[in-house]
């Protein structure tokens, strides 16, 4: 198993540094260095002696990929990748073009973002199997297609109208929490109900259907087979040994997610004005901050890639089956 | 049994609550006014030499105080001394046959800076906080960590200190450039810093001399600059020239501060009537009273026979601005009292505004009720569509070009334009310069001849006949250009997408199809649009202008020669040159405000209407909404230090928060005996047993 892991790490740092290739390629076809100083500097009076020091400052005064004018390995070295990039492999993500350090954003954004986050699949993940398995019992009957014909309407609203809709009801109509914001501490449970009650609900048409169609495929093996011929309320064969067995699938997809989670959402934390890592690198994006582009990038396919491993390692712990080798 | 106990106390618990459930903010003090405000986008810049946004500038201005302000009530705008004794006026020296224009300004004593660690001293004297060791400043986690503070008075050294920063290479000002045109030295000190900075070393601004600015004695100094520039008073009113103290420098710029984010872009150190208290622009910004500030020390607000409630004693205490992205939220919450002030949602401008039959935007009656007042201010900006004057077919100065050009400026109805995609907030410009700024003429005189009438109902624009009669006259009967045969296409650069955009391309593709003329829309985006406006390439192009400073100048120097985009990367971005235009352009800059200078202007702004450069577009109109609670409310576009002229009345609002937001509940008790009947129901059935395998 330590074998294994280590061949996945060392599969990772490839992948990374690819990543990494790929955004800076992507974001310098589409921003030149010029232009980045000219949205930080602003559009009135910028002088072209203004963008040189800029990039100076920056380092964005540099070639991007390939020294040719330099000698030997300063020809890889002395370039805005080599510079820049490759210091996130230390963990190093620096200073945003604005100014500000990344790693102390990051490590301040992260929380709200978990804070809802984690509520809503914890919440989510219980109601969801727990409606899953109350309509897989009641299967093949009006109770299990009226729930299958209300979730495909659920999975057909968009996550936006909910959002809306949510604000709109709970918070603008019936006035039971505030519509957006948020605070630290105990006092952030009432800013953080209506994302969670909303995130939860605009997840549970998707993953009803999701868990309930799991269920009935272990419902018709033999084991449950045979657990009936023994004589077991029908109750009990759900909880179990359909929802033990049918375990196997959800956890590892919830395992694989767990990671990003500090990533948190774009769209419910803009709306509710939860100062997570959501909108972070949306906002970087549009300010053209490359420097907070590609820490963002690196640090969400480095998450997803533990995500991943994770799921392996969970697969061995929850089906004994399975070794990893 | 015991529920229905339950429910009794329930409800009786509820009934008790006064406090509304939805209210964002911690019980508010009752002893302290608070203005809740919201911010859609995160500032970037907290220091004066840098920031250059109107986002930023609601923050700083309330903190930093620049030699002068803005009238807070006189129209059209105009100066008065803040920390200085009187307006700087400036004498006019010649040395070497060289015109120069010297202004001497003194402040006032006794101005004190708000509290901050920078200023901290100990018993002995010395800075408590300015020599921290590496190990001090890894230990420190917050900004917190600092209670020490002090103060000094403000002294004639700190504007010239910031003078100097203007000239740092690693603050980047935006107008480090343009100044060094005018402040006599700024330039050659600029050079010995930014050679100093690339050897590697660290910039000390107390060794360095700037040779236009001498401080004379504590209270005096000189700025010294090239020629006449008049309108560099205006310049004084921003906070580019505020006050920074030499200590804050010294504090800030000790190594490991960068990586905590002290600086004095998140920790700015003012003299105002505010200091940000509370720095998180993830979430909120929080201004709290300098209780350091002396209002004696500052000019009364009053104007003719009119005077505000002045007070600063009854200026709100603190100022909370929330971070809101969306509009939705925000609106709901100004709604529900929330929010003090606010701007009118789109969707919902119909339900706020009602149009009388006299064309005049009122409130509507539901929300006059509510106790929500309405103001509007025309900006002092332009919005326009320019034409590249070096392009071939659109530019250039012959008569038939012009004509071409006149035609669409008839063709595109900006009155249409503004009914359809901004509710009518605007105002159809007539010319480069806004209304509130000096050579703005109002009227029947005021009016473009080349595109309207005037009417007792005000402009009208002409036919469109009459600009297919031009299209004739220029060449292109119908559209179709009468030495080719082919039909007038014309290419439209714009950054405009989405599905909202499309709607407004799609309206100008149907003005130009008035003319016969094929409108081409080559969509970009920003960065390719202005690298396009830089090298001359774009044919057609949507711009816009917000004045620095209300001064006409600040509008005509859009269209003076010298500043043409592709020659000089200036801001004439229509690339426009009359040589009788740019003649008469220094002359008016220097020309003071009175009727020789509006002959002047009367005659640019004729120029500019025959050659038609632009089409003039429109100004627009800002309409914000303040609940009745909020007093001492003003439009005022050119000052941002506003927040000290403004009070709440608290009881009123505690009153309508608690009306306006009582919970609801019944909603609730039906969701919760639908759940328990679906459940009884299931448990029934569950009962009946016969279960079959799908």
């Amino acid at each position: 198993m330590f074998n294994y892991l280590l061949k996945r790490i060392l599969y990772a740092i490839p992948i990374l540094i690819a990543v990494n290739i790929f955004t800076f390629f992507l974001f310098f076809v589409v921003n030149s260095p010029d232009d980045m100083a000219r949205l930080h500097l602003g559009n009135k009076h910028v002088t072209q002696e203004a963008i040189d020091n800029w990039k100076f400052e920056r380092g964005y005064n540099k070639p991007l990929l390939w020294a040719s004018e330099s000698e030997g390995i300063k020809k890889i070295s002395e370039t805005i990748f080599f510079e820049n990039s490759l210091k996130l492999f230390l963990f190093e993500f620096g200073q945003s073009d604005s100014g500000r350090d990344i790693s102390f954003d990051i490590s301040k954004r992260m929380w709200p973002s978990l804070a809802i986050a984690l509520p809503v699949l914890i919440v989510g993940v219980c109601l969801t199997l727990t409606i899953a398995l109350f309509v897989a019992f009641f299967r093949a009957t009006y109770i299990d297609s009226t729930g299958v014909l209300i979730c495909v309407f659920m999975m057909s609203i968009s996550g936006l109208f909910y959002i809306i809709g949510g604000q709109y009801l709970i918070g603008k109509m019936l006035k039971l929490v505030p519509i957006s914001g948020y605070s630290e501490g105990i006092s952030a449970i009432k800013f953080l109900v209506l994302p969670v009650v909303i995130g939860v609900i605009s997840g549970l048409g998707n993953g009803t259907r999701w868990y309930r169609t799991i269920f009935l495929e272990e419902v018709n093996k033999d084991y449950v087979r045979t657990a009936r011929s023994k004589g077991f309320k029908e109750s009990r064969i759900m909880l179990s040994h359909v929802l033990r067995n049918a375990l196997i699938p959800i956890m590892t997809g919830i395992v694989v997610v767990l990671p990003s989670l500090f990533l948190g959402s774009l769209i419910t934390e803009s709306f509710f004005g939860v100062p997570g890592l959501g909108s972070y690198t949306i906002e970087a994006i549009r300010a053209q901050d490359f420097a907070i582009v590609r820490s963002m990038v690196f640090l969400g396919s480095l998450l997803y890639i533990l995500g991943l491993i994770l799921t392996d390692i969970s697969y061995t712990l929850v089906d004994p089956r399975v070794r990893l080798n | 049994m015991y529920l229905d106990k339950f429910f009794i106390l329930f409800f009786l618990m509820i009934a008790g609550c006064s406090e509304p459930w939805n209210n964002p903010y911690l019980t508010e003090k009752e002893s302290s006014s608070i203005n809740y405000s919201s911010f859609a986008e995160r500032p970037k810049h907290l220091d004066p030499v840098s920031s250059y946004s109107e986002n930023e500038a609601r923050f700083i201005s309330q903190i930093y105080e620049p030699l002068v302000q803005y009238h807070y009530l006189d129209r059209p705008y105009r100066l008065e001394a803040l920390t200085a004794t009187k307006l700087p006026e400036p004498t006019i020296v010649q040395e070497k046959s060289i015109n120069y224009s010297i202004y001497k300004i003194r402040i006032k004593p006794g101005i004190l800076y708000q509290p901050h660690p920078c200023f901290a001293k100990d018993s002995q004297g010395n800075f408590v906080y300015h020599d921290l060791t590496y190990n001090q400043i890894s230990q420190i986690k917050t900004f917190s960590f600092f209670t020490l503070t002090g103060t000094r008075e403000l002294t004639a050294y700190d504007y010239a200190f910031q003078i100097k920063r203007l000239a740092h290479p690693q603050k980047h000002s935006p107008i480090s450039g343009l100044m060094s045109k005018h402040i006599v030295g700024l330039k050659e000190l600029k050079e010995k810093l930014v050679a100093t900075n690339q050897k590697g070393e660290i910039i000390d601004l107390k060794k360095f001399n700037i040779e236009g600015v001498k401080v004379l004695n504590d209270y005096e100094f000189e700025i010294k600059i090239y020629g006449k520039y008049p309108q560099f008073k205006y310049w004084l009113a921003m906070n580019f020239f505020a006050p920074i103290p030499w200590e804050a420098e010294a504090f800030f710029s000790q190594s490991g501060f960068k990586e905590k984010n002290f600086s004095l872009d998140w920790h700015p150190i003012g003299t105002g009537p505010y200091m940000l208290s509370e720095n998180n622009p993830n979430r909120r910004m929080i201004l709290k009273k300098n209780p350091n500030y002396d209002p004696t020390l500052r000019p009364l607000i009053e104007y003719n026979n009119y005077r505000i409630d002045a007070n600063f004693d009854r200026a709100v205490d603190e100022a909370h601005f929330i971070l809101e992205k969306e509009a939705i939220p925000e609106w709901s919450k100004f709604l529900q009292g929330y929010y003090d002030a606010s701007g009118i949602l789109s969707d919902s401008f119909d339900q706020v505004i009602s149009i009388n039959s006299r064309g005049d935007a009122n409130l509507s009656a539901d929300i006059e009720a509510k106790g929500i007042n309405l103001v509007k201010a025309v900006k002092p900006s332009i919005a326009y569509m320019g034409f590249n004057m070096t392009d071939p077919i659109i530019g250039g100065y012959t008569q038939k070009q012009k004509f071409l050009r006149r035609a669409i400026s008839i063709a595109i109805n900006y009155e249409e334009l503004l009914s359809i995609f901004a509710n009518g907030r605007g105002l159809v410009a007539q010319g480069p310069i806004p209304p509130g700024i000096f050579g703005y003429v109002d009227g029947s005189y005021g009016v473009n001849e080349y595109v309207y009438y005037w009417t007792e109902k005000g402009p009208k624009r002409k036919s469109i006949e009459i600009a297919q009669e031009l299209m004739s006259r220029a060449g292109y009967p119908k559209g179709i250009d009468a030495l080719t045969g082919k039909r007038l296409t014309l290419f439209y650069d714009t950054v405009l997408g989405g599905p909202s955009g499309k709607a407004v391309l799609n309206w100008y593709r149907k003005q130009f199809k008035k003319l016969g003329i094929e409108l081409i829309v080559r969509a970009t985006d920003y960065n390719r649009f202005q690298e396009k406006i830089r090298k001359g390439t774009a044919q057609i192009f949507s711009w816009g202008w917000n004045a620095d400073y209300p001064d006409p100048e600040n509008f005509l120097f859009l269209l003076y020669g010298p500043n043409s985009k592709v020659e000089t990367q200036g801001e004439n971005a229509a690339n426009y040159k009359n040589p009788e235009f740019d003649i008469l352009f220094p002359k008016m800059m220097e020309t003071p405000n009175g009727v020789n200078r509006q002959k002047i202007i009367d005659r640019m702004i004729e120029l500019v209407r025959e050659d038609s450069p632009w089409v003039w577009g429109y100004h627009p109109t800002t309409y914000t909404l303040y609940h009745k609670w909020m007093k001492g409310i003003v439009p005022n576009l050119m000052a941002r230090n506003t927040l000290k002229y403004k009070t709440i009345n608290q009881k009123e609002r505690r009153e309508y928060r608690t009306d306006a937001n009582q919970p609801v509940l019944w909603p609730l008790v039906f969701v919760a005996f639908f759940i328990l009947a679906v459940f009884f129901i299931c448990l029934f059935r569950a009962k009946k047993g016969n279960f079959t395998s799908v």
